[in-house]
């Protein structure tokens, strides 16, 4: 690569990590499809990390596009925004796509909607300019950004404002945009980076400027040759510098990409503000961006749906509250060798099997798997060959977790760190035994949650 | 049909235990090769027994344990070919059917089958005959076969050097055109095998490295003290079964330890006990000791080598 950073921290990687096949060819080129606005949508009122949003609107109300529905209910928590003109219906229960059951509020299609180029126009298209700048103060950006809705597109959906706060104990000296997309077939990220780089630049400036940081990097991973140069030109005379990573699942994990990029440790059990970084995803720097200078708030995302399971794998620019159901007939149905649907991507997404699933803010694609892909060889005893603790991004012993949460041993499972285990799923990737490391840690951790409280 | 199942939804199929037992296999064919090359119909015959006991076993106390059966991973297979090949060829045909019962029952059944056992199957199994057949298995088997083959009319390369001061050329060592147990003469053979395993990541190169550090380390002391010995560090590497046990029987993934560093301590310190055994023992070899010895420390060397967590102190 010729664009390898040089005088970076970080030495472009992490230690361990695996790499599943990348699997980006079936949505990689096709450029982001504005989708035809729903009849209806449901907005879930726990969309974010942290407290869930309550209704600010009553029943019946008629609602135009952009119009603030529900309110944050808590400091960590965001309001929600209709993405379709519309009248407002009674609150009732959905399921989202990780299984969870919570309220959500109905919006049936009413009146002009915001539709095809003209949306695309509001959300990405359109001028950024970054010369003035400096009109926003601190505090005017991060109103903005509260005010907009807007958490983590990543996929955590933790709410954006909180980590940009000012905070004179734990200043932010590097602000950090993860273009990774580290998860195989997804492409939502990818394509932000290639069709809309300006507001991806602009939204990173205005981070710069509330954080006071030294230092913006964008991180992006060495298999997307493309992105990197179109961000690297967009970037140019910005002082925003491109990090080039190594492509290595799991790469866009907070804590491993302030590795990557900065060569710093984000202390067990800490943020990343306490070593100085704030971590954001492209798509919410450019929903920041839009936020800031428009005013709009997060009513739409880009959504990857693919897989060998879908008959036409695309690149979506969605409204949140639209049905899973609605985004695969628009990509033309499943095939009939479909045999699994995910919510995000294949290492860390959540399998469902309810169409009616709405779409949320932290929804990055709709990954669906075959019978091809899933075969999996039968689970045998763990024969302790330990390729779980040579692929760990965290340095743990996954099987001797997984083992401890298996038989309740709560000390021993703290004994090796369970707590830190983000779940990336490495380990059960790689486990020639096919154990069920991911799930079993799991409920090790409601274990350890529950001894706790004892 | 959709099915829903925890993440991750993808898994690496080109790796599962029976692929790793595969690749034992194969890493045991130059092993294998050049005993059938040596021992002739000895090596077969022992293979052979050695083999169908440990199956036939397996099969047994699974199904008496009422467990699933699991010949198809073929672990109780390279146990079985691990056993033969510690085994002198001319050891009596029950001498390796006990020793594979002994094996597959003891030291792997009533633990639980493969994955649960905390003793190396083959390694206990001839620790039993070495006890009770001591004639077969102690330095006379080695040496009254009354063969036709040249090589095993001779002592073992360490035997000839304890009991008579002989020293084997080190080219013999490394060929394996001497006497000794199925496996173990051939440096050349171990060193192939060996390095496929490594390079497939099925034995962990952390293993067989500490042995050999130990051993440079522990006979480099040694020729440092007595200057004039014939037995250098390099007969102790190429002799006996070092490197055969370095690669092969240490490097057993169920009975050693976790973590890289606890994998080295592993190597390192049964690489220490072979060669403690080697100079003060009774016994001109120590590899099956060592080994046993330390398995029985793994289990603490895994609470010793908890590796620190990205971030944690």
């Amino acid at each position: 690569m010729g664009f390898k950073f040089k005088g970076f921290g970080g030495g472009g990687s992490f230690a361990h990590g695996v790499h599943p096949p990348e699997r980006k060819n079936f949505s990689g080129d096709a450029a982001i499809e504005v989708v035809p606005p729903p009849g209806k949508v449901m907005l879930p009122l726990l969309q974010n990390v942290g407290a869930p949003s309550v209704e600010a609107v009553k029943p019946k109300t008629v609602v135009a596009v952009g119009e603030m529905v529900a309110k944050g209910s808590a400091f960590v928590s965001a309001p929600i925004h209709t993405p379709i003109a519309g009248k407002v219906m009674k609150t009732g229960m959905t399921t989202l796509a990780n299984g969870r059951h919570v309220k959500a509020m109905p919006i049936k299609a009413d009146g002009e909607q915001l539709t095809g180029q003209a949306l695309w126009n509001d959300v990405f298209g359109g001028e950024w300019p970054r010369d003035d700048l400096d009109q926003y103060d601190g505090k005017q950006i991060v109103d903005a950004i509260q005010g907009a809705g807007i958490v983590g597109l990543g996929g955590a959906a933790f709410p954006t404002h909180v980590k940009y706060v000012p905070n004179d104990e734990k200043p932010i000296d590097t602000v950090l945009i993860n273009g990774c997309e580290c998860e195989p077939y997804l492409t939502a990220d990818y394509r932000v980076m290639l069709e809309a780089p300006d507001p991806v630049i602009t939204g990173t400036l205005l981070l710069g400027k509330v954080t006071g940081a030294r230092e913006m990097i964008i991180g992006i991973e060495d298999n997307k040759p493309e992105a990197i140069e179109v961000l690297t030109r967009a970037a140019a005379g910005t002082g925003i510098r491109i990090a080039v990573l190594k492509t290595k699942y799991p790469q866009g994990s907070e804590k491993q990409l302030i590795v990557a990029a900065t060569g710093r440790e984000v202390p067990l059990g800490g943020l990343p503000l306490d070593v100085g970084v704030a971590v954001s995803n492209v798509g919410t720097v450019a929903a920041v961006a839009r936020a800031v200078l428009r005013g709009k708030p997060l009513t739409h995302r880009v959504i990857t749906v693919t897989g060998a399971g879908i008959r036409n794998p695309k690149n979506l620019l969605a409204p949140i509250g639209i049905t899973m159901g609605e985004l695969i007939d628009y990509c033309g149905g499943l095939t009939p060798d479909a045999a699994r649907m995910v919510a995000g991507g294949p290492m860390m997404g959540f399998a469902f099997s309810d169409m009616n699933a709405p779409v949320t803010k932290g929804t990055s694609g709709i990954t669906i798997l075959t019978h091809d892909d899933l075969k999996r060889e039968e689970e045998t005893n763990c024969v302790r060959c330990g390729r779980c603790v040579d692929v760990c991004p965290m340095n743990l012993v996954p099987t001797k977790i997984a083992l401890a949460s298996r038989y309740k041993d709560a000390e021993l499972a703290q004994q090796y760190n369970i707590m830190a285990c983000f779940e990336c799923g490495s380990c059960a990737y790689i486990c020639p035994a096919n154990l069920p490391l991911v799930q079993l840690i799991r409920t090790g951790k409601a274990v350890v949650i529950a001894a706790g409280k004892k | 049909m959709i099915h829903v199942a925890p993440s991750p939804h993808l898994s690496n199929t080109a790796q599962t235990t029976r692929r790793m037992m595969i690749d034992v296999l194969i890493g045991l064919a130059p092993v294998v090769g050049v005993a059938v090359y040596v021992f002739k119909m000895y090596a077969v015959i022992q293979l052979a027994t050695c083999v169908v006991s440990c199956l036939a076993a397996e099969a047994l106390f699974t199904r008496m344990r009422g467990n699933k059966m699991t010949l198809c991973d073929f672990s109780a297979a390279v146990t079985g070919v691990i056993l033969a090949l510690s085994l002198p060829g001319t050891a009596p045909w029950y001498v390796g059917v006990i020793a594979a019962f002994v094996a597959i029952g003891i030291a792997k059944a009533i633990f639980g089958g493969i994955g649960m056992n905390l003793f190396n199957p083959a390694m206990v199994g001839r620790a039993f005959v070495m006890i009770a057949f001591a004639s077969a298995l102690g330095a006379s088997g080695y040496m009254d076969a009354g063969s036709a083959v040249d090589a095993i009319t001779q002592a073992t390369p360490l035997t000839a050097f304890k009991q008579g001061g002989i020293t084997t050329p080190l080219s013999a060592l490394f060929w394996g055109t001497t006497n000794g147990s199925l496996g173990e003469t051939s440096a050349i053979a171990c060193l192939i095998g060996g390095l496929y395993l490594c390079l497939r990541r099925t034995a962990s190169w952390e293993i067989p490295t500490g042995v050999i550090a130990a051993t440079v380390v522990l006979g480099g002391i040694g020729n440092l003290v007595c200057p004039g010995a014939q037995w250098t560090v390099l007969h102790h590497l190429l002799g006996g079964a070092l490197l055969f046990g370095a690669f092969f029987i240490a490097t057993d993934p169920v009975s050693s330890p976790l973590t890289p560093k606890g994998k080295f301590i592993f190597g390192a310190g049964t690489g220490a006990i072979i060669m403690l055994l080697r100079v003060f023992s009774g016994y001109p070899e120590g590899v099956m000791f060592a080994v046993l010895l330390m398995n029985a420390v793994t289990p603490l060397i895994n609470r010793w080598t908890i590796p620190r967590p990205l971030g944690g102190k």
